[in-house]
């Protein structure tokens, strides 16, 4: 739905152009929810800037629905942001009309085409407050509405040209907890029910974990890491899962001398089966638990496991075997001491 | 000079400063507007930004600011006769007051547009809205509220303005009382002038603070 390649940003300043984007490929499959992470500073705000040319890229291409952005006229351009519903940190809901008058905005703007009437513009708007759970605050001025009241509008006008696609730019960052799990929960609904593909950039991994199928991580202008929630999950190394999916600090090696300590994950089938159990039975080894998490991320449970397993890593190669068989992901940890917390079990048994 | 005689004399000044104050406002509005809205639009970061069009127009503004009303009121009586035919009269006083209110209001509408939350602006482009859409829609009235409090504030100028036109024979209340109550010692008059002009600035900043106050959501 959306394909973007090779973007590159550059802003002109004094002492040196920034590099804001550098070289960038995104694809989002239609009726998924793509969530880029990272720091303030990463590029995540251009990047969605660019993906309806609110910036301008320096390079690259975007094409939204099968048509290329970058190649469009102007008033090409406006009749396709059209239906590129975008949703803002702060809202920017106009504060003179209601509630209604402002998601009827977006029915008013445009060229010729299905013009509504007045009242095919009110009908639809009170219905969309009504998918957003807003009907008896309609009348309502932004000024009289909580922040969370705020986001729903917002996310009620970007949906009112029918979009399909629908940009979200922070949209929970200005809201409590409670309130971003609700609206999360509305984003995830729109998606599922109205078959509305979502790009939304975010500096908080709960909202990844919350209501996307896909993610990547974004650091310093470039895609650090991407793929589905599933894939990344059982990745080995992989960063977003280890954010995602947060086990703490590794222990220290003298804390456990003679141990070979094991993350594994759990995912699928496996999460439903007593396999430490089984390994504990099986080798007549004992295993111990050092961190546990259970977790459902974007509708699918995965389990996360810290273990220490006796002997030195040569001594489990055999168990480590048995955990991989049935389809768990294992991942070592501590075991080439400096600077890597981890390493991957192919690169130590090779 | 008794109550009777006086009234006549101070119900045609006070419509003649109606008529005024109420044309020049009307042509203030009418090139104030757009020209408060290019000094936003063409300046740096704005949606048509071009900054040689934007140093003509800031200067232009500036120049006309700059000049005293009194030496404006003088200085373009050709351009004054070149328009109505003549520079006497209620009618010659509104093109000065307009070109003296113009300037004055064009730097509140700046004041007034600017304060519009750029992320109204990026909302509305990244509806699709066309340039002249976002102004029509979303900066002209989201800056409503405060360019009615302009307008109120230009409008008492214009009613000051207007007793200086008088006295270049424009008529209104100023002229009656530099007529009357300064050239022929009628301190009533000038005091019955006095009380009208306190009261007519009252009512206009009373109303205009009522619609500001009305239009504004906040």
């Amino acid at each position: 739905m959306i394909e973007i390649k090779n973007l590159t940003k550059v802003y002109p300043s004094r002492g040196g152009a920034v590099t804001a984007l550098d070289g960038v490929d995104l694809s989002v499959a239609p009726g998924s929810v793509y969530g880029v992470v990272g720091r303030s500073g990463a590029g995540k705000s251009t990047l969605i800037r660019c993906v309806n040319l609110l910036e301008r890229p320096t390079s690259g291409t975007v094409w939204v629905a099968g048509r290329e952005l970058t190649a469009l006229s102007p008033k090409q351009l406006r009749a396709e942001r059209r239906r590129i519903g975008m949703v803002f940190q702060h809202f920017n809901l106009l504060s003179s009309r209601t509630a209604r008058e402002n998601v009827e905005l977006p029915l008013e703007i445009g060229p010729g085409g299905a013009r509504l009437t007045r009242r095919e513009r009110r009908t639809r708007a009170l219905e969309l407050l009504d998918v957003v759970g807003l009907a008896d605050r309609a009348d309502a001025h932004p000024a009289q509405l909580s922040g969370g009241q705020k986001q729903r509008v917002g996310i009620a006008r970007a949906l009112a040209a029918d979009p399909h696609v629908l940009l979200s730019d922070e949209a929970t960052s200005a809201l409590d907890p409670e309130t971003t799990r609700s609206v999360l929960k509305l984003l995830k609904r729109v998606n599922e029910h109205l078959g509305v593909t979502v790009l939304l950039i975010t500096h908080e991994m709960e909202v990844v974990k919350a209501v996307c199928d896909s993610a990547a991580l974004m650091e310093d202008g470039r895609i650090a890491e991407s793929g589905t929630i599933g894939d990344l999950l059982t990745r080995e190394r992989s960063e977003l899962a280890r954010e995602l999916f947060q086990l703490g600090e590794a222990p220290a090696h003298t804390a456990l001398p003679d141990t070979t300590v094991l993350d594994v994950t759990f995912h699928g089938d496996a999460t439903a089966r007593p396999l430490i159990a089984q390994l504990s039975r099986t080798y007549a080894i004992d295993v111990t638990i050092l961190g546990a998490a259970i977790e459902t991320v974007n509708g699918q449970t995965v389990g996360r496991m810290r273990i220490g397993l006796p002997g030195r890593y040569e001594d489990n190669v055999v168990q480590i075997g048995f955990l991989r068989e049935r389809g768990l992901s294992v991942e070592t940890v501590g075991e080439t001491g400096a600077g890597a917390g981890t390493a991957r079990l192919e690169e130590v048994a090779s | 000079m008794s109550w009777s005689e006086m009234r006549p004399l101070l119900w045609q000044a006070t419509l003649e400063t109606f008529q005024m104050v109420g044309w020049s406002a009307l042509f203030t509005v009418l090139i104030g507007l757009p020209l408060g809205l290019a000094l936003v639009l063409t300046d740096k970061g704005g949606l048509l930004a071009n900054q040689a069009a934007n140093k003509v127009l800031g200067t232009v503004v500036n120049v006309g600011r700059s000049l005293p009303f009194i030496i404006l009121l003088i200085a373009i009586t050709p351009f004054t006769r070149g328009i109505v035919g003549t520079t006497i009269g209620v009618d010659a006083a509104i093109v000065p007051l307009a070109v003296g209110a113009v300037p004055f209001f064009a730097r509140l509408v700046e004041t007034a547009v600017r304060e519009v939350d750029r992320g109204l602006i990026e909302a509305s482009a990244a509806m699709g809205a066309s340039h002249l859409t976002t102004v029509r829609k979303v900066l002209l009235p989201e800056s409503l509220p405060a360019l009615v409090s302009g307008l109120t504030t230009t409008v008492i100028a214009l009613v000051g303005y207007s007793a200086m036109a008088g006295a270049i024979g424009g008529g209104g209340l100023g002229d009656l009382a530099i007529r009357y109550g300064y050239q022929r010692f009628e301190n009533g008059l000038m005091i019955a002038t006095v009380v009208l002009l306190v009261v007519l600035v009252q009512i206009v900043q009373w109303l205009g603070d009522f619609a500001a106050k009305r239009l504004a959501h906040r």
